[in-house]
């Protein structure tokens, strides 16, 4: 669970100051399906960082499942996000002649696991984002939609409460896109998964349950989605 | 995570980039190669000649005219003084106990000659107990004898390089060769001792020193109407006496010349011990220096390796990012580029330390010098190869570690 309370970042860009986010507050349960949007600059690039333990806020309180964030040193914070934050981002970033298998053990690698656990629960996880038997592939070998899989898994593989998906759909093709989204769609009505989704793009929020909008740091909206589109569904009705 | 695990990431990393890799690697194997090398060549020197000096004589004990300080400014002020005959004869007599052998020389360069051959060599007069003293085993014939010198026989002894350039195959015992004109029978043929270096100990005409001074060296020998000698050589009975023996002479000599306490004498005494220590200095200083020029370029193979490092942080900075992100702390980013720093100059240090040994070798097996491979200098290189991995490879690590996550996940 997120608790947001006043959230403001400022950067310093010379003389300017410049203030990504100014005073967001929210909350997102346990188990919500939730997309935050917004233009370039809105300040949702910042709000990622923020949500994800990359970076901490200028003012205000940010508490992770009952554990206050914001004053948390480098090392602490780097703990938090191996714990508890999965990421998704658009350019996959998969290390390169680094089998799949691998690339999904590294998060357990630094969560301190022994070489068993790592990779029977990266074995685990790559089974649950149907790509079983394409373990030994490095991501060269795999197609857009396999690589994405692959980062899935990754993000999956430590157990976290939040899955924070940056863009997860930007690179792909609109086919591929929706089974990437049917995907994050089923470990959140499959698994209860928390799901965050960072986008610009109105037609992937519409696939979550709440779209919360950003503008020049501010929240403007947000508001629940009574009908998210179904991504399974979609491609079942087309044919 | 195990440092294992970080040294096969360490090991994957590079060999992503392996001509890279090896191209940076390059500098510490040329580095600890001529670390490695250099030593051993210049330990087999140092050994080579301590073994030439002390296979000159056994506790020798040398006494020569001239001053003892012999700095370059007054070197003309070093040949004032003589020693003479006189100066030996009182040696004889006098200093008894604690000395195994005693013989003055006067050596002069005159050319020889047999049959078609014939070349400038130096001629040494001596007495008896002068092959001894230097260690000179007999390989033919006979040695100078005490009845050469009373009949003044013109008879000689020839250096066994001497005798080879001579004679070639023929046995020169009993022959006749012209010194400077004299006729000379050979009566014996020196064992080689093998060249020093400093002066070859096989390319030498002995003679009996008062034959010499009767029928060769003539007015170069004399000086104020007596006879001199080029060197008076003494041999102590064992390491411990020579000090003693070195006391008793000086003080006899200085008594013969006339020499004042406190004053400088007109001639200068050294032991073999005394050359050894010199040689040790020289030897010393030569190791240093060329351990230096070594070091050098095991600097500059570190400077290489930072450099490329930097690049290679650069280079993987979205990937460090994504390390951050699923969790890597800011100790473990700077562990993993530092092993991977150390991880270059130990696989460099260990090629370097083969490729010197392999030169070494070389010098070796092409008889140029027998090098000496020593434990502590191949653990020096290494040691210091990889103080230079760590060294060079902390900025880098140290600015991979400090990247922003999101900076560098975002960074293209």
């Amino acid at each position: 669970m997120i608790v947001a309370e006043n959230l403001s970042k400022v950067f310093t860009m010379g003389e300017n100051e410049v203030r990504a986010l100014d005073g967001a507050s929210f909350t997102i349960n346990e188990g919500e399906m939730v997309a935050i949007m917004g233009p370039s600059g809105s300040g949702k690039t910042t709000l990622m960082s923020i949500i994800g333990c990359l970076d901490v806020p200028t003012d205000g309180r940010y508490v992770l499942d009952g554990e206050p964030v914001e004053s948390l040193n480098e090392s602490e914070l780097a703990q938090v996000r191996g714990r508890k934050i999965g990421f998704v981002f658009q350019q996959f970033n998969l290390l390169a002649r680094t089998s799949a298998l691998e690339n999904v053990m590294l998060p357990q690698l630094y969560a301190g696991a022994t070489m068993k656990e790592r990779t029977e629960r990266a074995k685990k996880a790559l089974e649950r984002v149907g790509l079983g038997a394409r373990m030994d592939h490095n991501p060269n070998e795999l197609s857009g939609g396999q690589q994405q899989r692959v980062a899935i898994a990754r993000a999956l593989v430590n157990e976290p409460s939040i899955i924070l998906a940056d863009e997860p759909t930007g690179a792909l093709d609109s086919k591929t896109g929706v089974e990437i989204m049917s995907l994050f769609q089923s470990l959140h009505r499959d698994n209860g998964q928390t799901v965050i989704l960072v986008t610009h793009d109105s037609y992937v929020a519409r696939h979550t349950d709440r779209i919360i909008r950003l503008s020049d740091g501010h929240i403007v909206s947000d508001e629940k989605n009574p009908s998210p589109i179904k991504a399974g569904a979609a491609r079942d009705e087309e044919h | 995570m195990l440092l294992s695990e970080n040294f096969l990431l360490a090991l994957r990393a590079l060999k992503a980039n392996t001509m890279r890799s090896a191209l940076t690697m390059l500098g510490i194997v040329i580095g600890v190669a001529t670390v490695v090398a250099l030593l051993a060549i210049g330990n087999g020197a140092t050994a080579s000649i301590t073994s030439d000096i002390e296979g000159i004589g056994s506790n020798l004990i040398t006494i020569r005219p001239g001053r003892q300080m012999m700095t370059i400014r007054n070197s003309t002020q070093a040949q004032v003084g003589s020693l003479y005959y006189s100066d030996y004869e009182t040696l004889n007599k006098r200093v008894v106990s604690n000395v195994s052998g005693i013989s003055p020389a006067f050596s002069s360069s005159y050319k020889i000659k047999y049959g078609s051959e014939s070349f400038q060599v130096s001629v040494t007069g001596v007495m008896e107990d002068y092959l001894p003293i230097r260690s000179y085993q007999i390989e033919n014939g006979r040695g100078i004898n005490g009845s050469d010198n009373d009949s003044r026989s013109r008879v000689a002894v020839l250096g066994a390089q001497t005798a080879d350039d001579l004679f070639g195959n023929l046995n020169p015992v009993g022959k006749d060769i012209s010194i400077n004109g004299v006729k000379f029978q050979v009566v014996g043929v020196l064992q080689a001792k093998g060249s020093s270096g400093i002066d070859n100990p096989d390319d030498v005409v002995l003679i009996p020193l008062e034959t010499g001074y009767s029928k060769l060296f003539g007015t170069s020998a004399i000086k104020d109407g007596r006879q001199t000698v080029s060197v008076i050589l003494l041999s102590a009975d064992s390491s411990e006496t020579v000090d003693t023996v070195i006391g008793q002479a000086e003080y006899l000599l200085r008594r013969e010349h006339d020499i004042a306490p406190g004053e400088e004498a007109d001639f200068n005494i050294s032991s073999q011990a005394d050359f050894l220590k010199t040689m040790d200095t020289v030897t010393q200083t030569l190791t240093i220096f060329l351990g230096a020029i070594a070091a050098i370029s095991l600097l500059v193979g570190g400077i290489g390796i930072m450099n490329i490092m930097l690049v290679s942080v650069t280079e993987r900075t979205k990937e460090i990012g994504l390390r951050k992100a699923v969790g890597a702390s800011k100790n473990q980013i700077l562990l993993q580029f530092l092993i991977e720093t150390m991880t270059l100059s130990l696989l460099g240090g260990l090629i370097g330390i083969l490729l010197g040994v392999g030169i070494a070798w070389v010098f070796t097996v092409l008889g140029l010098i027998t090098s000496i491979v020593s434990i502590s200098n191949v653990l020096m290189a290494f040691t210091f190869a990889l103080a230079i991995g760590l060294f060079f490879g902390i900025y880098p690590a140290y600015r991979a570690a400090s990247l922003h996550p999101m900076e560098a996940l975002r960074y293209e």
